[in-house]
């Protein structure tokens, strides 16, 4: 996805607008940029979650390798269970063990956790207040070939609207890895959106990551015309659209937004007072996704206008992930369409 | 292992005390369940004082058994069980229901910190306790002293999640975990083997790799016995298949779906207290 006719003929200026303090990945904006899967950050994460803290347990039911939880299930056998192809057990039984003190994660694809189950994280893990983490991975339309019935479109909706839920959503493998250890660290349940493709890595080691914080990852050097708040890999397409766009002569700001739930209000607040107007861009669907969230902060708080990329209220279907993004209007192209049209309402 | 005949009486005393305050409290609510936790008495008073390794004045100490009740609409036994056991006054249990009250409509956690989990959503308390006793293995090897119990209905039965759950502990061979399922063959919509049959249910549970034990649930003597029986059993998890009569106690209650779901009236009520207090007539109430 980060292959468009832009790619490889930057000027040095336009890594000049990544944000310093974030020391991100200076090849992001490159063709050959670094390309890993975010559910591998999450296994190497609950790798390193595991050697830290001996309450750390791993379920999964039945895509262990899939959820990269492989990697625990190897160092740490006697402290991973095997679920099988049975979701609703993983999270009640996740629930018991994280009531002997356990600290819990337990990892399917989003569609089916929390999807199929969740009922039961909503009662006996979130209600139960149970320090559970849920890892949700083949998010989004981009699992690709699979079909609509994998691609997990809805998890956002269906998590941020539980009581005591925090929800993340890190933007590359690097993120996903720190956030799992930030999941672990926290005490309470935490879901944490993976995806499955390889998708371009846009952070360092060196990227702080803090939960409930979003970052400004690109800030053009004369004032933002308008704000993109992303989460998940699409924020790549962000910020190539920023890029494009900059060329163009519209200057736009990028927000990751990796923690859905707390939501950061203040640099929302902030990013709406400096850009007064807003494109937000998840691969989800637009009812109860990352843009309602937003929406849901600044309507009582600061009121901008708001356009918002995701699925509109469609299933997903087969195709490779690039074709997917264009057909559901998620390309780089679309997000400079959107932020061109949220320019014109601006007053 | 025999129970001494004086200890059964006490049982059986206590057993009838709690039911008095299970008619008392759901009086007062104005709604709640009648049938199970009438049905389930006698088994709550074997657990709580009897078998279980519990502390009311340290509820939170760890090396007691943990009990997951599954079925959280029959509560009221619970809460009138603890409450007799010392958890909390008996007072208290005039809450039921009211805002406010630490005796929520359905078990939760956040309000009385010494449940083990809040339930009421059908089908989910054995993945639970299967959760615990896996992580009771993890600390403590096969060696544990803690005993995992889950108290389940037959109707919750018909939930996917309840043999999810009896299919982990099969294979887990959880000798630490023992599931105690009200046999009362009602559900909400009527009796069991209508709504749903769920026959044979011991061949269901020895196909997953279970020790089944079958039991009359109101017999103190076989509740105990079946305990101590399945604490015995190494090499598995054991469920108590308990045949209890739902509404046991209160004649006009007995057997009869329709008081799976409601509470008695104040005539009503005072009838079954009657009952209760008289042991069925045969000595007079104090409070006639």
């Amino acid at each position: 996805m980060n292959c468009g006719p832009w790619a490889g003929k930057l000027s040095a200026n336009i890594n000049e607008m990544l944000n310093p303090d974030l020391k991100l990945n200076p090849k992001i904006f490159d063709k050959d940029v670094e390309q890993i899967p975010i559910r591998q950050g999450y296994g190497e994460g609950l790798l390193l979650a595991g050697e830290k803290d001996s309450r750390v347990v791993a379920l999964c039911a039945d895509l262990t390798e899939s959820t990269k939880t492989n990697l625990f299930a190897e160092k740490f056998p006697k402290r991973f269970i095997e679920i099988g192809v049975a979701e609703q057990n993983l999270a009640t039984v996740a629930s018991g063990m994280a009531a002997m003190g356990k600290i819990p994660f337990i990892a399917s694809y989003a569609m089916f956790s929390p999807g199929r189950n969740w009922e039961q994280i909503r009662t006996t893990i979130c209600y139960n207040n149970q320090n559970v983490k849920i890892a949700g991975s083949h998010a989004g339309i981009s699992v690709g070939p699979d079909g609509g019935t994998h691609q997990a479109i809805e998890d956002i909706a269906i998590t941020r609207v539980i009581p005591r839920l925090t929800v993340l959503s890190p933007c590359d493998a690097i993120e996903a890895r720190k956030a799992t250890l930030a999941a672990a660290a926290f005490v309470g349940p935490v879901y944490i959106r993976l995806a499955r493709e390889k998708t371009p890595v846009m952070t360092t080691e060196k990227t702080p990551f803090q939960i409930g914080k979003a970052q400004v990852f690109f800030e053009p050097k004369e004032n933002a015309q308008v704000g993109i708040v992303g989460t998940g890999a699409l924020l790549h397409n962000a910020l190539l659209a920023a890029q494009e766009l900059e060329q163009k002569g519209i200057a736009v700001k990028v927000l990751n937004l990796s923690t859905i739930k707390p939501i950061d209000e203040d640099r929302l607040v902030l990013l709406a007072q400096e850009t007064g107007a807003l494109v937000t861009v998840e691969e989800h669907q637009i009812a109860g996704g990352v843009g309602s969230a937003v929406a849901e902060a600044l309507a009582h708080l600061y009121p901008v206008p708001i356009e918002f990329i995701g699925v509109h209220d469609r299933f997903g279907q087969s195709g490779l992930p690039a074709e997917l993004l264009k057909h559901y209007n998620m390309d780089v192209e679309s997000i400079q369409s959107a932020v061109k049209k949220v320019l014109k309402r601006k007053r | 292992m025999a129970t001494s005949s004086s200890t059964i009486k006490e049982l059986e005393i206590t057993a009838n005390e709690i039911r008095t305050s299970i008619i008392e409290m759901l009086v007062l609510a104005g709604s709640g369940h009648t049938a199970g936790p009438l049905g389930m008495a006698d088994i709550f008073t074997a657990l709580y004082f009897h078998t279980l390794k519990h502390d009311p004045h340290n509820p939170s100490w760890e090396e007691r058994d943990r009990v997951v009740l599954s079925n959280g609409h029959i509560c009221p036994v619970l809460y009138a069980t603890l409450a007799h056991a010392g958890y909390f006054s008996l007072q208290e249990l005039s809450t039921l229901r009211k805002f406010g009250s630490r005796l929520q409509g359905h078990p939760h956690r956040d309000f009385l910190p010494f449940l083990e989990t809040s339930s009421g959503p059908l089908g989910s308390g054995l993945s639970q306790a299967v959760g615990m006793a896996l992580a009771d293995r993890i600390d403590s090897g096969s060696s544990s002293s803690r005993t995992i119990y889950c108290l389940m209905s037959d109707g919750e039965l018909d939930a996917g999640n309840s043999w999810e759950g009896a299919m982990l502990a099969g294979k887990e061979r959880l000798h630490n975990l023992i599931a105690i399922i009200d046999r009362n063959n009602i559900q909400i919509d009527g009796f069991t083997e209508d709504i749903m049959p769920l026959e044979s249910l011991r061949a269901k549970w020895e196909a997953w790799n279970w020790h089944v034990l079958e039991i009359d649930g109101h017999n103190f003597e076989e509740i105990i016995g079946a305990i101590h029986q399945a604490k015995a059993i190494f090499e598995k998890p054991s469920v108590i298949i308990a045949h209890t009569i739902p509404g046991k106690g209160v004649s006009g209650f007995e057997r009869k779906y329709e008081w799976h779901g409601k509470p008695p009236n104040k005539e009503e009520a005072k009838q079954a207290l009657n009952e209760l207090r008289t042991l069925g007539g045969k000595i007079v109430s104090e409070h006639q």
